[in-house]
């Protein structure tokens, strides 16, 4: 998908600016670029984009504005894709964020990863689809805290869980890890197993039922 | 507290006791109370001498009482800093207190108040118990030993009762050490200033460690609205080069290198600004926090922690370092499996316990991280207990009061 029509919203001049010329580069419309909550909502509601960037911290208080501001958008216009960015690691934001709604239309990631620019505009793109994109970091920490059923994971099945959890499709999986789909498939399908997962066609319902088995 | 210099002496070696120069500070020490004797029997004798002298007057009475009391009061006012300085000769120095105002508003302190009553004591009583104790002590075996000199002594006693008294001289020796040591800490108990009268240090301590944590959050802020954005936009400038240069050219592999070390970069402060300031503390309270590092540390834990509301700030930024110090004991050290972290306020007082399987032999004295944990805590009234033996389980346990909720 391209030609998306976005608003963004980040405090950081520089970063705004560098985040409109990289959107532009891919191809896609920047209707507003703002700098704070307020004017986040009210540039979503006059330009009615496909998806709405927004950076967690934010002034006045910058504390989590974009965020709420994100979820008071959602509630308004269920349609919206958001997107939102974070400086460090906050699991209690991810489970809020993916309880709020189920999942879709729905990314959270860390603001570095911007810097692996393809990633991030291949992010965009699945999130502005309705699908979920939940950042590396944050999948691995949630791994972390719940490693008793995960334990019996190989190596290899983790990682292919991770990309999972990103809302990537067995093809893309089986790119990143230079393995075949079909080796890709039948991971899932020893993941899906070793977790007590009932196996689902829909790459989209298979993230959210890891992602409410991660979230316990 | 015990005066130390002269008790810690006691308990040595009698040969290396007697070789030192303790007993001879002891005996300087008692000694010093020949000046306190001196001044007191002259000046009681110019007194009565006065007294018997214009008794007879009208106004020799009364002239006679006012000059017994203003000597007595000039006596009770030098005696205070003669005793805390004879505290040097027996190595037990004490600082004197910070002078606010005369003698007056020194009298209206406690602490003043128990200086010039100690004062009075020494005076009246305890000189003579000093010289007591140090003359008896030795004079008894100096009587013994210059038995020889009497000449109506038996040749019998001519050769044992010296002997006798070389042995009683180090017994003496002893004594008079003893009884300095007790003098020395009595004198310090009544002399130093008490518990509530340290309150205001305290207080500045803790003004201390709040200017320090302002410093870090400030530190914290400028790192993430400073060098990490422009990181991020580094980044994402190196990555757009990326796309427009030839793949496997010279320049996109050069620009791909510098992209990683952007990357590395970003994630290096990552860590660091967490080190520096846990944000997620600052907005989501102690809970989160705690299954924040709960969620890093590389062994399970199994985190309950329940409290009603937020904690004073001050409360939770320490209980959150003695969590993260904890599980990184735990992580280092213990050998632990599994680790739990609980906490829970009750009767305005925060406990938190860490415990683990693990080997045990956790040891305060060993290393910083601990005693750390002990200095900040003492800011906050708080207190550290550990239970850990030898073979575990290991148990941490935390009391800090927290009166009021912000």
């Amino acid at each position: 998908m391209s030609g998306l029509r976005v608003v963004l919203a980040e405090d950081a001049v520089l970063l705004r600016e560098g985040l409109v010329g990289l959107l532009e580069r891919f191809g896609h419309e920047v209707a507003a670029a703002v700098g704070d909550g307020p004017s986040l909502i009210a540039a979503t509601r006059e330009h009615r984009p496909d998806v709405v960037i927004a950076d967690v911290r934010m002034p006045p208080d910058f504390t989590d504005e974009g965020l709420r501001a994100a979820r008071e958008l959602q509630a308004a216009l269920p349609s919206l894709a958001v997107l939102v960015l974070s400086q460090y690691v906050e699991q209690t934001f991810a489970e809020e964020l993916f309880d709020a709604r189920g999942a879709s239309g729905m990314g959270y990631l860390l603001k570095e990863r911007i810097g692996d620019v393809e990633e991030f505009a291949d992010a965009l793109t699945r999130v502005a689809g309705g699908g979920t994109v939940v950042d590396p970091e944050v999948v691995r920490q949630l791994l972390a805290r719940r490693r008793d059923p995960l334990r019996r994971l190989t190596p290899r099945e983790r990682e292919v869980l991770a990309h999972m959890a990103e809302g990537r499709s067995n093809a893309a999986i089986a790119r990143a890890l230079v393995v075949t789909e079909a080796a890709v498939a039948k991971h899932i399908a020893s993941i899906l197993t070793k977790l007590d997962l009932p196996p689902a066609p829909d790459d989209h319902r298979r993230v959210l039922a890891v992602l409410a088995y991660l979230r316990g | 507290m015990f005066a130390q210099a002269s008790w810690d002496s006691i308990g040595r070696r009698p040969v290396r006791f007697l070789s030192s120069p303790a007993p001879w500070r002891a005996l300087s020490y008692l000694g010093a109370s020949w000046v306190v004797g001196a001044v007191v029997v002259v000046t009681v004798t110019s007194v009565v001498a006065v007294g018997v002298a214009t008794w007879e007057t009208s106004v020799g009475p009364a002239f006679t009482a006012s000059l017994g009391l203003v000597a007595l009061a000039c006596m009770a006012i030098a005696a205070a800093p003669f005793e805390r300085w004879r505290l040097r000769l027996i190595g037990a120095p004490l600082a004197a207190p910070e002078r606010s105002g005369g003698v007056r508003a020194r009298l209206r302190e406690p602490a003043g108040r128990r200086e010039f009553g100690y004062a009075l004591v020494s005076l009246l009583a305890l000189w003579w118990v000093d010289l007591g104790i140090a003359s008896v002590a030795l004079v008894i075996p100096g009587l013994l030993i210059s038995a020889p000199l009497q000449p109506t002594a038996p040749l019998w006693m001519a050769v044992v009762l010296p002997l006798v008294g070389v042995v009683l001289l180090p017994v003496a020796l002893f004594l008079i050490a003893a009884w300095a040591g007790v003098r020395a800490t009595m004198t310090r108990a009544v002399l130093s200033p008490r518990e509530a009268e340290l309150i205001e240090v305290v207080r500045s301590r803790a003004r201390l460690v709040d200017a320090f944590e302002t410093e870090r959050r400030r530190i914290e802020r400028d790192l993430h609205d400073g060098a990490q954005q422009r990181l991020v936009a580094l980044s994402m400038k190196l990555g757009l080069a990326s796309l427009d240069l030839p793949p496997g050219s010279p320049a996109a592999r050069q620009v791909r290198e510098a992209h990683e070390m952007a990357r590395a970069a970003l994630s290096d402060l990552r860590e660091l600004i967490r080190g520096v300031h846990p944000h997620v503390l600052t907005e989501r309270g102690l809970p989160a926090a705690v299954r924040d590092i709960a969620g890093r540390s590389p062994i399970p834990v199994d985190v309950d922690v329940e409290l009603a509301g937020r904690l004073p700030t001050a409360v939770e930024v320490t209980a959150y370092f003695v969590v993260c110090e904890a599980l990184t004991n735990v992580a280092k050290h213990s050998g632990a499996q599994r680790c739990a972290v609980r906490g829970r306020v009750a009767d305005g007082l925060l406990a938190l316990e860490v415990r683990d399987g693990g080997a045990g032999g956790a040891d305060p004295e060993a290393g910083t991280g601990l005693t750390g944990l002990v200095d900040r805590l003492a800011v906050l009234d708080g207190r550290m207990l550990l239970s850990s033996p030898i073979g575990g389980p290991t148990l941490l346990r935390v009391e800090i009061p927290c009166p009021a909720s912000e």
